[in-house]
């Protein structure tokens, strides 16, 4: 060997043990479809079947809200809420142990490196659980008046980007104040939360308190339309999002909405510029780019632009990208030949629109999705790949020549989710943040995420906010 | 990048460097640690950072058989395995050069180097009378590598044009005959904006690697600080086409520290650093982790300690 080739280091999947096929979980228990049909999930790496899941249809989701609806009335709503706390943080402690096992099985069913789900995501979703843990005794405090009301039965539906994440950014806080639950994990990446049923039964969690049917829109649909159901939180497309709006319009049902993004990563030219380019990577090709609130439009200040793009290609070069259970592996698969097919057409956008497309220089595994990653050079306000979310490894650069520009180019979106500023100049960052419509910026970093930190955006990104004292607060409703 | 020496250029100079963010930094270099290095890649990352090792000694109790005991192990670091590579150099006090130089020529080592640490090492408090002659005494004594310290006093309090010409005369006095390593002991520059400063200092007044650390003041050689370094070295490259190596010293004590080396070397400044010519890891007790860890790959056991030489 001539030179550092990194060998192998494949994390080993004997921790998980995957059923040939995988029942809804209704009423603490493993129940058959009624429909008696089941859908394949794939391991987008490979392409290969992985398991088949049931597909629940609106008699399996009735059941769902009847169990939720029984559960919340007899015993979660009458349950001291320090004991509701002492079940969540149970699960939190469970997950924890088994920490291992969900790692390998989201990055089996997403095709995220394991390095992210074993350093990230499980992490994140064992600390929602314990920080809602907390909350649960002391929701007086929530922001919502003195006495404070679960609405009841919520029902949630959450998306493939980050399947057990999503769950607990939803699951926690629903519990904590004292709502039950019917749960609809994305049709492309339904196992950890079956596998989270398990340890729902594990931790003892009283029958129907959690329901989790699998499915895919049709599904989601008939959670959305159930008239059991006083709360909907989604997170997802804006286009489903609109949907939903639409839908419980007129009804008692009010709803949540974590929707796309466009977020705008601005590096001023007195910004660290080395560790901007990691923020810039981080940003975009964090979890191949499936990431609502990604960095996927870098405005970069016109005098600081080539310096910056030739460090951005330098370490691009550098990227792993490969297999998602490598430990060394940055960059993942694709999640499914449908998100593939997205990327590849708004890739093939950007081209026609006349931006200069430059993609790292990696080996493409022959089997799964993949997509290298990519930026787009050259690119205006008005291309389609500054206007649309990609949602995959695809930057789109544009500049800017003085701050109150950058802003203005930041705000141009019918988004709003995020926002990254970068410069060593304190004034000018708080300047920047406050002239954002953002819900979320972060300054000289990016993609950072706490329990106790609100998430959501403006406009078209969503309504509501998830984490900390307002995303509890989105689960209550107000007294005196 | 064309600077001259006087005190205003210079400083007009470093304040053009990009700042660098402290912890954007940390988050990317603990990163880089979890790199699982495994197998075949582990078995050349061995080798090769065996051959990287600047075998030191630097204590007020060396003696001359010290010494040679030292250059015999550097020669031939396993006596029972000659397929191990010897290591990059040894590093000795001014006064054990000829010692040292003789050793390793009497025991087949022509090839090693003989570094000295120089300039009134560690701390560097002499006037430059003093340190010019430590380093002319020890390149007359065969020294074929000077690990000087920078005037970290001149540096804090701003007076770079004092650091810069140091160095330069020490280059002078070093000439053709030996290679310069300027330290910058990054424990008491303490910033990262320091150390990228102080980097490119070295860099220009012609420095032929850049050294973390004396070994006596901790910490030493952290990943942030090595990290801080080969993106100064990658980016001097990238601008003037001139390759300067880089050495961390003290801290890097198993052999897991220095494959966690070898990954920053190779993710930052490139693959191209990965030679002994480039990059070298200061260190005494880390040699014989690298020798237990190679014999784990070959006989699949770990032996005890007693199975690697003292010296």
């Amino acid at each position: 060997m001539s030179a550092f080739e990194y060998a192998p280091a494949l994390e080993s999947t004997s921790i998980v043990n995957i059923a040939e096929s995988h029942k809804l979980f209704i009423n603490g228990k493993f129940v058959a479809p009624k429909s008696g049909k089941y859908f394949p999930t794939i391991n987008p790496a490979t392409g290969k079947v992985l398991s088949k899941v049931a597909d629940g249809n609106e008699k399996d989701v009735d059941l769902a809200v009847a169990a939720a609806r029984n559960a919340y009335v007899k015993v979660w709503s009458k349950m001291p809420a320090a004991e509701r706390g002492k079940y969540l943080y149970r699960i939190a402690r469970i997950l924890q142990e088994r920490a291992r096992e969900f790692a390998v099985l989201e990055t089996l069913d997403n095709g995220k490196p394991i390095r992210e789900s074993r350093d990230t995501d499980i992490p994140l979703v064992a600390a929602h659980f314990f920080y809602h843990a907390g909350w649960a005794d002391k929701l007086q405090y929530a922001g919502v008046g003195t006495s404070p009301k679960p609405y009841g039965v919520v029902g949630q539906i959450i998306p493939w980007n980050f399947p057990m994440l999503m769950l607990a950014w939803k699951i926690a806080p629903a519990l904590a104040a004292g709502n039950t639950v019917v749960l609809k994990p994305a049709e492309t990446t339904p196992l950890t939360a079956l596998l989270f049923a398990e340890v729902c039964q594990q931790a003892g969690l009283p029958d129907g308190v959690v329901n989790i049917v699998t499915g895919a829109g049709a599904t989601g649909s008939a959670i959305v339309n159930h008239p059991g159901i006083d709360k909907i939180a989604f997170t997802g497309s804006t286009e489903v999002g609109k949907l939903i709006a639409t839908a419980i319009a007129g009804t008692k049902k009010v709803a949540t909405l974590e929707l796309g993004g466009k977020a705008a990563n601005i590096i001023f030219d007195d910004a660290a510029l080395d560790e901007a380019v990691e923020g810039i990577v981080n940003g975009i090709f964090f979890n191949q780019g499936h990431v609502c609130c990604a960095g996927s439009r870098l405005l970069v200040q016109e005098n600081v632009h080539d310096e910056v793009l030739e460090k951005l290609k330098v370490r691009m070069a550098n990227i792993r990208l490969g297999n998602p259970l490598d430990k060394n592996t940055d960059i993942g698969a694709i999640n499914s030949a449908a998100q593939l097919s997205k990327i590849k057409e708004l890739t093939a956008a950007g081209d026609s629109e006349g931006a200069e497309r430059w993609s790292a220089p990696c080996q493409i595994p022959t089997e799964g999705y993949w997509f290298p990653p990519t930026i787009f050079t050259g690119v205006s306000q008005t291309h389609r790949i500054a206007r649309e979310e990609i949602f995959g490894p695809v930057l789109s650069v544009l500049t800017f020549r003085t701050p109150q520009e950058a802003i203005e180019k930041a705000n141009n979106t019918p988004f709003g989710l995020s926002a990254g500023v970068w410069s060593e100049k304190g004034s000018k960052i708080l300047w920047a943040a406050s002239q954002l419509r953002a819900g979320v910026i972060w300054a000289n970093t990016f993609n950072k995420f706490d329990p106790a930190s609100p998430f959501g955006g403006y406009k078209e990104s969503g309504w509501g906010r998830e984490g900390g004292r307002d995303g509890l607060s989105a689960y209550l409703k107000g007294g005196n | 990048m064309i600077v001259d020496s006087s005190e205003s250029s210079l400083k007009a100079f470093l304040k053009t460097l990009p700042t660098v963010d402290e912890v954007g930094v940390n988050a990317r270099t603990a990163t880089l640690a979890t790199r699982s290095i495994k197998t075949t890649s582990k078995a050349w990352a061995i080798d090769t950072a065996i051959s990287m090792v600047d075998l030191t000694t630097l204590e007020g109790a060396d003696t001359p058989g010290k010494v040679r005991a030292l250059c015999a192990k550097a020669v031939r670091p396993d006596a029972t395995d000659l397929t191990v590579p010897s290591v990059g150099a040894v590093c000795v006090y001014n006064d054990m050069v000829s010692t040292a130089r003789t050793a390793l020529d009497e025991i087949g080592g022509k090839h090693i180097p003989v570094a000295a640490v120089s300039t009134a090492f560690p701390s560097g408090r002499a006037s430059f009378k003093v340190k010019a002659q430590d380093t002319q005494d020890a390149v007359d004594a065969g020294a074929g590598e000077i690990d000087m310290v920078i005037d970290r006093g001149a540096f804090l309090s701003g007076r770079y044009g004092e650091v810069f010409e140091e160095i330069q005369k020490i280059k002078a006095i070093c000439g053709e005959k030996a290679h310069l390593k300027v330290i910058l002991e990054t424990g008491e520059l303490v910033t990262l904006d320091n150390v990228r400063k102080a980097s490119y200092l070295a860099m220009l007044a012609g420095a032929d690697f850049i050294k973390t650390s004396t070994g006596k003041v901790s910490p030493a050689a952290t990943a942030p600080v090595v990290y801080v370094m080969l993106e100064a070295v990658r980016d001097y490259f990238s601008s003037t086409k001139v390759r300067i190596g880089v050495k961390p010293a003290g801290g890097i004590r198993n052999t897991k520290d220095a494959i966690k080396q070898l990954v920053l070397v190779n993710e930052v400044a490139g693959p191209e650093w990965l030679t002994p010519t480039l990059f070298r890891i200061g260190a005494s007790a880390l040699l014989n982790d690298l020798l237990l860890q190679r014999m784990k790959m070959r006989d699949g056991y770990y032996a005890s300690p007693s199975y690697v030489t003292l010296d």
